[in-house]
C-alpha cells in the first residue's frame, strides 16, 4: 500500500492527537515534565506555599501555614506520626522536603506571581496553598501548564473541581455542593420546614457557588428565599445589606462572607438586630469565627466545616494531629491547619505510593485512590479520578452555650459527621474535564 | 422598586455611614489642605486607632477615658512621625511624599500584625451603646445613632479650631509664604506639628470610634483609606468642608443604591467620582490648580 503525503499527515495528526488523550492513552510517563526531574536533588525537594497571611484571609491563612509546617516537620523527622500515615524513613522517598511561603495577600494575581517564581527559580516539585477560591483556579491553571502539582489549600468553589477543574489539581476540602447538601437536612430537622432566609453573599466565585448550592439544597427542605444581598469582598461596612436584611421578615440569616469578613458582618448583624430576629447558619465556618465573635454570639449557630478538633474522638490520626499540633502551637488546630497538613500528607504518600516524584505517576496514583484509600485524620478518603474532588466525611457542627464550654477553645459540637458518597454531585454536574496529562 | 419604609432606612443610614466617612476623611484632607501632603499612612493610622483603644480598654473600663488616652497616643504618633520623617519632605517633589508616607503606613501595619497578630481582635460596644433604638420606621443601632451626634461634635470642633483661630491662620499664610511668616516672628514649623498631629489624631479617633462596630484587623485601614480618596476627591482636595459633603454624598451614595442591588453600591460610588472628575476635576468645593 502506497500512502500520499496528506495520509500520511492525517495519520500522523491522529496518532499525536491520541497521545493527548488523558488516561490509558500512553503507557509510560515522560522522563521529564514540569519540574521533574530538575527539581529532585539527592537528599531534598522544594514545596512553595503561597498562603494570605495578610488581608481578608490572614486568619486563615497562618493556621493553614501551621498546619504545613507540621507535616513538613514529622515528615522530615520520619516520626512515629509519619509512619502511622504510611510513610517510611525520614522525608519523602529519602528526601527532605525544604520550602518557602510567599504572603500572597489573597489576591490571585500575587498566587501566580509567587507560585512561577517557586516553580522557575526553586524548582519547587509541588505547590500549595490558597485560602481564596479564587487564588485556587489560579493556581491549578498554573499548576496545569507548568505541570506542576498543584494541592488545593482552602477553597470551596464549586468551579474549583467543576469547570475550572485541572488534571495537576487535587482538593481535599469538600466542595459548596456537598457542604449544602450535607448540612440543609440537618438545620432543616433542627429550625423547622417552612423557613424564609435571606443571605449575605460575598461578590466572587467562591460566595456565588455556595449561595447556589445551599439555596438549591435549602429549597428542597421547604425552605425559601426572601433576600439576597451580594457584597463586595473585604467590605467594611455592612449596615445598608443588613438592613435590608433586617428588613425581609426572614426566619434563618445564611452569611456566607468568609474569613474576616464573617467576623465583621456577623458582629454587625449583631448590631442591627438580625441574630435577635433570626437563626444564623454559616455553610462554611472560617477558621477563627469562633474564637473572634465569641461563645454568646456562636452559640446554636449551625455549619459545616473541614475539620474540628472534636474529630479526634472518632479518628485516630485526628487525634495525633491534634495532639501535636497543640504541643506545638498553644491552640486547637482548625481547618486551615488540618488542610495544610493532610494536603501534605497525601502527597507525600501519593509520592511514596507511586515511587517517583514524577508528577504523572503520582496523580495516577490518587486517581486511582479509590482502589486504595488514604487513611487519614478524617478517615479513609480517595480522590474521585474524573474530578480529583476528595470523597470524604463532613462535619456539620452546632455552637454550644457558653456553659456548656469545656474550655475556652471547646465551642462546637459535632451534630454529625455526613458520609462522603453520599453527598457528591455526579462527576461532570458542574462540567468538569481535565485536561491532559502532558 | 424598593418601599419607602426601606428606602427612608437606607436614606437615614447613608446620613451615619457619611460622617463617619467625613471624619475618616478629614484627617486626610486637614494635612493635604494645609500642608500638602498626601497621606498614604492615613488606613494604617486608622488601624493604630483602633488598637490604640483596644488595648486602652484593658487598662480601663471607661470607654471614655479609653478614648481620651487613645487621643493622647495617636497625639504622640502625630509629633514623632513629623519630627523624624515627614517634616523633611515639605520641599520634597509629591511623589517623595507618596513613597515615605506609603513605606510609613505598611510598617505600621506589620507592627500591629506582630503584636497583636492577623486576627481580628474585638473591641465591645460601649455600655451606654447597647443594643437597638426603635425610630418608627427602623431599628437602629443605638451606638451608631450615638455616633451620629458624636462625629457632628468632633467634624464642628475640628473646622472651629481650624478656620476660626489664629493658629489655622497662620498655617495657611505659612504654606503660602512661610519666608514672610518667619520675618514677622512666628514660628511656622510649630504650626505645621501642630497640624499633621492634628489630622492624625483625626484618623485615629475615627479608629476608636469605629472599632467597636467592626472587627479591629491590622488591615482595616485598607479599604477606608480608598474610600477616603474618593470623598476628598468628591469634596475637592483638601477642603475641610469638601470632606463633610464629600463623606455625606459618599454614604447616602452606597447606602441608597444598596435599597436597590447591593453589589452595585460601590461602583456607584466611584462612577459618580469618574463624572464629577469629568465634570468638574477641582471636586465640588475645590479650587482650580491648588491641592
Amino acid at each position: 500500500m502506497q500512502l500520499d503525503r496528506r495520509q500520511l499527515l492525517l495519520g500522523g495528526a491522529g496518532a499525536a492527537a491520541g497521545l493527548m488523550l488523558p488516561g490509558h492513552a500512553f503507557a509510560q510517563s515522560p522522563a521529564t515534565i514540569g519540574t521533574f526531574p530538575a527539581g529532585v536533588s539527592d537528599d531534598s525537594v522544594f514545596v512553595g506555599l503561597t498562603i494570605p497571611l495578610t488581608g481578608v484571609f490572614s486568619g486563615d491563612g497562618g493556621d493553614l501555614k501551621l498546619g504545613y509546617e507540621l507535616a513538613i516537620a514529622q515528615i522530615n523527622a520520619g516520626s512515629d506520626i509519619a509512619q502511622k500515615w504510611g510513610l517510611k524513613g525520614k522525608g519523602v522517598l529519602g528526601r527532605k522536603i525544604r520550602y518557602k511561603i510567599s504572603d500572597t495577600e489573597g489576591k490571585p494575581n500575587l498566587d501566580v506571581q509567587s507560585a512561577t517564581q517557586f516553580i522557575q527559580r526553586d524548582k519547587a516539585i509541588m505547590v500549595s496553598g490558597s485560602v481564596s477560591s479564587a487564588s485556587a483556579i489560579a493556581l491549578e491553571e498554573l499548576g496545569s501548564r507548568e505541570k506542576v502539582l498543584y494541592m488545593v489549600g482552602i477553597a470551596g468553589s464549586n468551579d474549583i473541581t467543576g469547570k475550572n477543574c485541572q488534571r495537576y489539581g487535587f482538593r481535599s476540602q469538600q466542595n459548596a455542593y456537598m457542604a449544602a447538601k450535607g448540612l440543609a437536612p440537618v438545620v432543616a430537622k433542627a429550625l423547622g420546614k417552612n423557613i424564609k432566609m435571606a443571605f449575605l453573599v460575598p461578590d466572587y466565585t467562591y460566595g456565588h457557588s455556595v449561595y447556589e448550592s445551599f439555596n438549591k439544597f435549602a429549597v428542597e427542605q421547604g425552605w425559601k428565599q426572601v433576600a439576597k444581598e451580594v457584597v463586595p469582598l473585604g467590605t467594611t461596612d455592612y449596615s445598608s445589606a443588613l438592613l435590608n436584611i433586617a428588613n425581609s421578615g426572614a426566619d434563618v440569616f445564611v452569611n456566607i462572607a468568609f474569613g474576616a469578613d464573617s467576623v465583621v458582618s456577623t458582629k454587625q448583624a449583631e448590631q442591627f438586630g438580625v441574630l435577635q430576629r433570626m437563626k444564623l447558619v454559616v455553610p462554611n465556618l472560617s477558621s477563627f469565627q469562633d474564637k473572634e465573635l465569641g461563645a454568646e454570639l456562636m452559640q446554636g449557630v449551625y455549619g459545616s466545616c473541614d475539620f474540628w478538633f472534636g474529630l479526634q474522638d472518632t479518628f485516630p490520626l485526628a487525634k495525633t494531629f491534634v495532639e501535636s499540633f497543640l504541643a506545638e502551637n498553644k491552640y486547637y488546630p482548625r481547618w486551615g491547619a488540618h488542610i495544610g497538613y493532610m494536603q501534605t500528607f497525601l502527597w507525600a504518600l501519593s509520592v511514596e505510593r507511586a515511587g517517583s516524584f514524577n508528577p504523572v505517576d503520582v496523580i495516577k496514583v490518587m486517581e486511582n485512590s479509590k482502589a486504595q484509600p488514604y487513611e487519614t485524620t478524617i478517615g479513609k478518603v480517595y480522590f474521585r479520578a474524573e474530578d480529583h474532588q476528595m470523597v470524604r466525611p463532613i462535619p456539620i457542627l452546632r455552637g454550644k452555650k457558653p456553659a456548656e464550654m469545656k474550655h475556652k477553645e471547646d465551642f462546637f459540637d459535632i451534630v454529625e459527621i455526613v458520609d462522603g458518597e453520599s453527598v457528591m454531585n455526579p462527576p461532570d454536574f458542574f462540567g468538569c474535564k481535565l485536561g491532559p496529562y502532558i | 422598586m424598593p418601599s419607602w419604609p426601606v428606602l427612608a432606612s437606607q436614606a437615614f443610614n447613608g446620613l451615619a455611614l457619611g460622617t463617619l466617612l467625613a471624619l475618616v476623611s478629614s484627617g486626610l484632607t486637614i494635612i493635604l489642605g494645609t500642608l500638602g501632603v498626601l497621606n498614604f499612612a492615613h488606613g494604617a493610622l486608622f488601624a493604630v486607632g483602633a488598637y490604640t483603644i483596644f488595648v486602652a480598654l484593658h487598662y480601663t473600663s471607661s470607654f471614655v477615658l479609653a478614648i481620651l488616652i487613645g487621643c493622647v497616643v495617636m497625639l504622640a504618633v502625630g509629633v514623632l512621625l513629623e519630627r523624624i520623617i515627614i517634616r523633611f519632605f515639605y520641599d520634597r517633589p509629591d511623589e517623595d511624599q507618596i513613597l515615605v508616607t506609603y513605606g510609613i503606613g505598611i510598617v505600621l501595619v506589620e507592627c500591629l500584625r506582630a503584636s497583636f497578630g492577623g486576627n481580628a481582635q474585638r473591641v465591645p460596644v460601649p455600655s451606654w451603646g447597647q443594643g437597638a433604638t426603635k425610630l418608627g420606621f427602623l431599628i437602629y443601632p443605638t451606638y451608631r445613632l450615638q455616633l451620629i451626634a458624636i462625629v457632628a461634635g468632633l467634624l464642628i470642633g475640628l473646622y472651629l479650631v481650624l478656620y476660626r483661630t489664629s493658629m489655622g491662620l497662620v498655617v495657611r499664610a505659612g504654606i503660602e509664604n512661610p519666608g514672610m511668616v518667619g520675618i514677622l516672628g512666628i514660628n511656622v514649623r510649630r504650626a505645621f506639628l501642630l497640624v499633621f498631629a492634628i489630622g492624625v489624631v483625626a484618623v485615629g479617633l475615627a479608629g476608636m470610634l469605629y472599632a467597636p462596630v467592626i472587627a479591629v484587623s491590622p488591615d482595616m485601614g485598607a479599604n477606608f483609606m480608598a474610600q477616603s480618596f474618593v470623598v476628598i476627591v468628591l469634596g475637592g482636595l483638601g477642603s475641610f468642608p469638601g470632606a463633610i459633603v464629600g463623606g455625606l454624598i459618599a454614604g447616602e451614595i452606597i447606602s441608597l443604591t444598596s435599597a436597590f442591588n447591593s453589589s452595585y453600591s460601590e461602583v456607584m460610588l466611584y462612577a459618580l467620582m469618574a463624572l464629577l472628575l469629568v465634570l468638574r476635576p477641582q471636586g465640588l468645593f475645590g479650587t482650580e490648580g491648588r491641592a
